[in-house]
């Protein structure tokens, strides 16, 4: 251990890149200016990408962390630098999404005493963080970012805020670096009742429609061969939550779709059909669930997670199973029986040509008409190769991509599902492409959320991003606009939206680009954008009045969709 | 609507700032009232413990606990009926001493409560009163009627529970077992 003191800020840097950080998304500001200043000197090792506003910056992180599986790091200033991270430290909390935000905060002898640009982040973001810490001592500094780095990566991942106090930054500590991987009150895997396995295995072997449900907890826990194992000795086929999507092929003959709201007709109606229900690292979110007097009662549920406080939360579960599912799943795999449910997974079929007569047709192969979105798509995805990552912003757009984009990679998709945060898709799109540099990302967004983070487009240009922005412009905030359409007699109440020309904006920040309005021009164009090294907007001009199809009304049972509107 | 119970909710923690505030904001999410609530320093070193009472109904409750015990730096949470408990509440009664000794019922309505008067000046006195919270309000109602109170005062419940083991001692300890099993 050297007995050298350095600063708060040079014990942060040597601490990051203790922690395997490479790359960080921020902002300078008053608060944060000494660590700014240490960083100058750690620029070969940690590659600082500057946004252009501080919620750019904790999308990228989680854009970063999603398809990584690393922890996404963002440096702001006290303040408005901090205040502006928190609808994407709401966004990862809710969507399990490991950042760690490092924030400036004026110096402990001003604390509480209403200083300029301070602001109670530890109080504004304990709720919605895993952990939420201020730093007043620049001794503290390597086990704070020890202790942020193990809690927000281990059990079920989520944010951690790290509020740094000014005079910690300047004030002179020795630095050894921490490691920290044990917290007596907090236990990231819980143990697993054998009882309960030896039940579920019980359950899983007399089951004659077993039906299971992937969630993001696969992705997470990176059991995504685990579930493989499992559902094919078992024979049981799956639905996807929205965040579980690429945890399991698309092609996967035991996959059936996407639950929820806007997913396939299949799963959903086959959840009130099952007699066994096995939920793997999802929360039953009422977007998934519909009704939930009407939901899987029929079922015997068991339930996989490794958060005791989802366990009931929503549904009532018969058989809980805690613990980290790349552990708990092959406890089962090795003790179920090898079974065939044939007639089960054929009964699945009706729905997909159902499906697949009334909506899917209709929206991706159109004779006529304005181009569809999910026509759009389904193209981008085929000229892919179903090899892309898939970035999405909220709304139809999110809908239309999660519904006819395929994986055959996993953690391919990043979108914001708890939080739905229009303006996520372009940050997130960024961090995506420096989570996963190899990969081509596929950015697809509505023009209502390209505005609400447009100044990112700034940062694609500076850092040369190589990102494909694929907007679908229908002049609408769509998904709005669609339930005023069904719910409140087509009085469509500021949702029609008044757009600049995109290929102006485009040309501003140097970003190649392209319009589209006919279908004939669809291919060419995403080939250029394909072809295109680094950024690239290719605008298509949709049906206005597009709607997303499949539906499950809210207040609806989940086997009630509406094929048509 | 269905039927609400007093629940004793009884959480361990870390010592730490800030953590009295996320507890609290479990309950406030579900906008849910706390009875009452007593926070100190428990056996254990550098664990502090909370009492906290709510009226709600089994299925609440038992999500609130888990919320409250997901929180890093909590160590465990349970809750209790009042029949899986011994608990008591404290109260103090400040009275006036001129009216208080004008009243021959009042030393009676003292004996008959088994209270204890802890301070008698010229002005005032302090009557206390450890017990059931029941118990608690029926003294202050004796002593209102005879109207002597200038002031009132009452603890949050405490609580320990009837089975024969400290649950916390063994959880820590069998965290850091399994993490040197783990580990080893």
């Amino acid at each position: 251990m050297s007995e050298e003191k350095i600063s708060g800020s040079e014990a942060l840097m040597r601490s990051l890149e203790y922690h395997g950080v490479k790359t960080i998304f921020g902002y300078p500001g008053g608060a944060i200016m000494p660590v700014f200043d240490a960083l100058y000197d750690h620029l070969g090792k940690l590659n600082h990408i500057l946004v252009r506003h501080e919620q750019g910056a904790v999308h990228a992180a989680q854009g970063f962390a999603r398809v990584s599986g690393e922890i996404g790091v963002c440096l702001v200033t006290s303040g408005p630098g901090a205040t502006n991270t928190i609808t994407g430290i709401a966004d990862a909390m809710i969507d399990s999404t490991p950042i760690v935000v490092i924030a400036g905060q004026v110096g402990a002898g001003l604390l509480g005493t209403d200083a300029f640009q301070e602001v109670d982040l530890v109080g504004i973001t304990q709720p919605i963080t895993k952990w939420s810490y201020q730093i007043r001592r620049a001794e503290d500094v390597a086990w704070a970012v020890a202790r942020a780095f193990y809690i927000a990566r281990s059990g079920r991942p989520g944010p951690v805020v790290l509020d740094f106090a000014k005079n910690a930054q300047t004030e002179t500590t020795i630095y050894a670096p921490v490691d920290v991987d044990f917290i007596r009150s907090y236990d990231p895997d819980p143990e697993t009742d054998p009882k309960a396995i030896a039940e579920a295995v019980r359950l899983i072997d007399e089951a004659e429609r077993p039906f299971l449900l992937v969630g993001q907890g696969v992705e997470l826990g990176n059991a995504q061969k685990e579930l493989r194992d499992f559902i094919e000795k078992a024979d049981i086929p799956c639905g996807c939550t929205l965040l579980g999507l690429s945890a399991l092929p698309t092609n996967h003959p035991l996959n059936k779709g996407m639950l929820g709201m806007h997913g396939n007709l299949g799963p959903n109606v086959m959840t009130n059909e099952c007699d066994v229900l096995i939920a793997v690292g999802m929360r039953f979110d009422d977007r998934v669930t519909g009704k939930l007097e009407t939901y899987a009662k029929q079922a015997k549920v068991i339930h996989l997670d490794i958060d005791p406080s989802e366990i009931g939360k929503n549904v009532a579960v018969h058989v809980p199973i805690l613990g980290n599912c790349k552990r708990t799943l092959p406890l089962l795999t090795k003790l179920i029986r090898e079974k065939k449910h044939t007639a089960w997974i054929e009964g699945f079929e009706s729905y997909e040509k159902t499906e697949y007569e009334k909506v899917i047709s209709r929206e991706v192969y159109p004779m006529e008409g304005p181009l569809n979105m999910g026509e759009v798509v389904h193209a981008v995805n085929e000229a892919t190769h179903e090899e892309a990552i898939l970035v999405t912003d909220v709304g139809q757009n999110q809908m239309m991509a999660c519904r006819y984009f395929k994986f055959k990679n996993t953690r391919s998709l990043v979108t914001s599902g708890g939080m739905g945060t229009m303006g996520f898709c372009l940050p997130a799109a960024i961090g995506a492409t420096f989570g996963s540099p190899e990969r081509t990302v596929c950015a697809f967004m509505g023009d209502g959320g390209l505005q609400m983070t447009m100044q990112e487009l700034g940062t694609v240009m500076e850092q040369k991003v190589p990102v494909k922005l694929i907007l679908l412009n229908n002049n609408y905030l769509g998904n709005v606009r669609q339930w005023q359409a069904m719910f409140f007699n087509r009085r469509y109440s500021f949702t029609p939206m008044l757009n600049p020309d995109y290929m102006q904006i485009a040309a501003a920040y140097e970003i190649p680009a392209r319009r589209v309005i006919e279908r004939a021009d669809l291919q060419d164009a995403i080939r250029e954008m394909l072809e295109t090294k680094g950024p690239f907007l290719l605008e298509v001009c949709v049906i206005e009045e597009g709607n997303v199809l499949p539906m499950t009304p809210p207040g609806y049972s989940v086997n009630d969709m509406l094929l048509e509107c | 609507m269905e039927n609400k119970t007093l629940y004793t909710i009884i959480v361990h923690s870390e010592n730490f700032a800030g953590l009295l505030n996320q507890v609290t904001a479990v309950f406030t999410r579900r906008q849910l009232n706390i009875e009452s609530l007593n926070v100190s320093a428990s056996s254990i070193k550098g664990v502090h413990k909370y009492t906290i009472t709510c009226w709600t109904t089994p299925d609440i409750i038992e999500k609130v606990v888990k919320q409250i015990e997901k929180k890093i730096d909590v160590i465990q949470a349970h809750y209790f009926t009042d029949d899986e408990i011994f608990q008591q509440e404290v109260a103090m009664y400040k009275v006036s001493t001129p009216e208080f000794q004008a009243t021959p019922e009042a030393s009676k309505v003292i004996r008959r409560h088994s209270a204890h008067i802890v301070e008698v000046n010229p002005i005032f006195s302090i009557v206390e009163l450890t017990g059931m919270s029941d118990e608690i309000t029926s003294l202050y109602q004796d002593l209102k009627s005879l109207n002597c109170i200038l002031q009132f005062v009452r603890s949050g419940r405490i609580a320990v529970s009837t089975s024969c083991f400290e649950r916390v001692n063994e959880y820590l300890a069998h965290r850091e077992e399994r993490y040197r099993q783990e580990h080893s």
